[in-house]
């Protein structure tokens, strides 16, 4: 078991669900994150200019079967690419253990 | 009817120029005695028509301060400061309203000497005899042709207070709430009241009879009257003043914490945006109000407050995006308010040609007065009231010396006030006259903005205190918050 989590840029959050979904993955969890990275945001108010060392970045997590890992990592690389700085990054984690709280499953059972 | 057929050969043109009108007036007397038209006629009476317009327009600049100069200014502060943005514009439009009908009126629009007025109007005194049922007459710029005082009052009344709230601009996120009220009390006091009646107070058309006693007359008007400056609704008494005083006021009070370090971007344009939108359409009273009559000239100052706050939209845009990379919301905001300030004070002075070049000229110039002067002034001025009301105001009031001309488009201005012969001095003397104005203002708004503060900066202190500043005045000052 995997679990993948991913930063995207908030824009590409429906893209993202409906690519993972059509691969039959029925669930992740979305967190709003900020990241620091290129490109840094900017801002111009009259004269002022605000240079922003945090962008907004939305951060999904889902746990997959270990079968099922590199078309998943592909197809959220896939939809969430634009080619400008900032498009995020995958994250691909060993997972321990899984428990479905409702019912007590555990394993891939679980996921 | 019977009145101004027979005695009123006049309709008002320009701010206070006169046009004649000798084919109807030969009409009316023509069949005057058919109609049975009294010979003496009986004292002229406000015209209901104009009276509705000035109402009108009283309320419309009322809307200027509340709430649309409280969400333009509001929206550019950071979430915590909102409410301390409008309390203060709230409470500082109330305020001083309040102090005009104790004092302000009097001092600004009763005879007194070239920089005040007296005290004859005290808590309005005489505008109203109770035991007669008689309503005090004031002047417009038509002879024949007065208005009830007391709409005067309210009219001048909603000016006063606008410009003092608008000086808080400067002093915003940062000053005490306590102390931004005693320094408009100061300010207003020794500031404006004397600044309106230098450039507005004067006897009125009626006032000029016959040549012997035109002298008499003008002896008795304020001091840039007497110069003969042009300030149509208020590009000197309002925006100069007031910027100015918002200028000393953010180098008496210092930046605020954090300045030129973090970022303090505004927190709702779309409120800035409706602010905007609403000072423009509040500033058609402002503007075309300011002719004091439903007539020709505030149509031609409605035409010009429109024309030249859209030409400044479009040249401020432009310019931001030729310059800045983007065309901004802000920009277009901030245009359109440095369009309205550069047209106040030509609005009935200048023809077509002058709205379109001080419109264009106004979202450029303001432009560099948020920007390139804002750099060079080194003082926080939190909402730019320096660059954009002070310099704003000080072009549209030079232009309107330059495009009140002739042969420019101008409708030019009256030169004798008992014949009501209109003319015009020459380009560069009434420029030399407009460019008098603005310096005295500026000079005089400066020294009593500085006093005002120094005082207030001793006895009760200015500034919150650097925690209550980080935290927001909202919660400190007012113990509620805007957004929760």
């Amino acid at each position: 078991m995997k679990l993948v989590a991913a930063i995207i840029k908030p824009f590409k959050l429906d893209e993202v669900r409906r690519a993972v979904a059509d691969l039959g993955l029925k669930g992740l969890t979305v967190t709003d994150v900020l990241g620091f990275g290129q490109p840094a945001r900017r801002e111009y108010y009259r004269s002022a200019e605000y240079a922003y060392d945090f962008a907004p970045r939305t951060k999904i997590e889902l746990a997959v079967d270990d079968s099922i890992v590199e078309p998943v990592v592909e197809a959220i690389g896939n939809v969430a690419r634009t080619g400008q700085g900032g498009d995020g990054k995958i994250f691909v984690l060993d997972l321990a253990e899984v428990v479905r709280i409702r019912t007590g499953e555990m394993g891939a059972a679980a996921i | 009817m019977q009145y101004e057929s027979a005695e009123t050969p006049f309709i008002r043109s320009p701010f206070g120029r006169w046009l004649a009108m000798p084919q109807l007036l030969a009409l009316a007397m023509l069949f005057a005695p058919v109609l049975g038209f009294a010979q003496d006629a009986a004292p002229p009476v406000p015209d209901k028509g104009d009276t509705a317009w000035m109402l009108t327009s009283t309320a419309f600049v009322l809307l200027m301060a509340v709430p649309a100069l409280a969400l333009f200014y509001g929206g550019m502060v950071r979430a915590k400061n909102m409410l301390s943005v409008l309390m203060q514009v709230f409470v500082g439009f109330s305020l001083i309203t309040v102090l005009w009908c104790v004092y302000g009126y009097s001092l600004a629009f009763t005879t007194g000497n070239e920089y005040f007025g007296g005290l004859a109007r005290l808590f309005l005194d005489g505008t109203f005899d109770a035991s007669a049922g008689t309503f005090a007459l004031g002047a417009t710029f038509s002879k024949g042709t007065p208005m009830y005082e007391l709409v005067f009052v309210a009219f001048q009344a909603t000016f006063a207070a606008i410009t003092c709230c608008l000086i808080l601009g400067s002093l915003v996120e940062r000053i005490k709430f306590s102390s931004a009220l005693v320094f408009l009390v100061i300010w207003f006091t020794f500031a404006y009241c004397p600044v309106a009646h230098m450039v507005w107070f004067w006897a009125g058309p009626d006032a000029y009879t016959s040549a012997d006693v035109a002298g008499a007359a003008t002896a008795t008007a304020g001091l840039i009257w007497q110069w003969g400056a042009l300030d149509f609704a208020g590009g000197t008494v309002v925006h100069i003043n007031a910027g100015v005083a918002g200028l000393v006021g953010a180098y008496v009070l210092g930046k605020r914490v954090g300045y030129g370090k973090d970022p303090m971007p505004p927190h709702n344009l779309t409120l800035t945006m409706i602010g905007a939108a609403l000072l423009w359409f509040g500033w058609f009273g402002f503007n075309a109000g300011s002719a004091l009559e439903a007539n020709a000239f505030a149509a031609l100052a409605f035409i010009n407050t429109f024309l030249a706050t859209a030409c400044a939209v479009v040249s401020w845009t432009f310019a931001e995006w030729l310059f800045k990379g983007k065309p901004s919301m802000l920009g277009a905001a901030s245009g359109a308010v440095a369009g309205l300030v550069a047209i106040t004070p030509a609005a009935g002075n200048v023809g077509i040609p002058g709205a379109f070049v001080i419109g264009l000229a106004a979202g450029i110039v303001c432009l560099w007065g948020v920007s390139g002067l804002k750099k060079l002034l080194k003082a926080d001025d939190s909402l730019d009231v320096f660059g954009v009301h002070a310099i704003g105001g000080a072009l549209g009031a030079l232009l309107t010396g330059v495009f009140n001309s002739p042969a420019l488009g101008g409708p030019g201005l009256v030169t004798d006030w008992v014949t009501v012969a209109m003319g015009y001095p020459g380009i560069w003397p009434q420029f030399v006259i407009q460019a008098k104005a603005v310096g005295l203002v500026l000079v005089w708004s400066a020294a009593v903005a500085f006093i005002a503060f120094g005082i207030v900066k001793l006895v009760f202190g200015l500034r919150v205190s650097e925690e209550v500043e980080r935290e927001g005045l909202d919660i400190t000052e007012h113990g509620e918050r805007a957004y929760t």
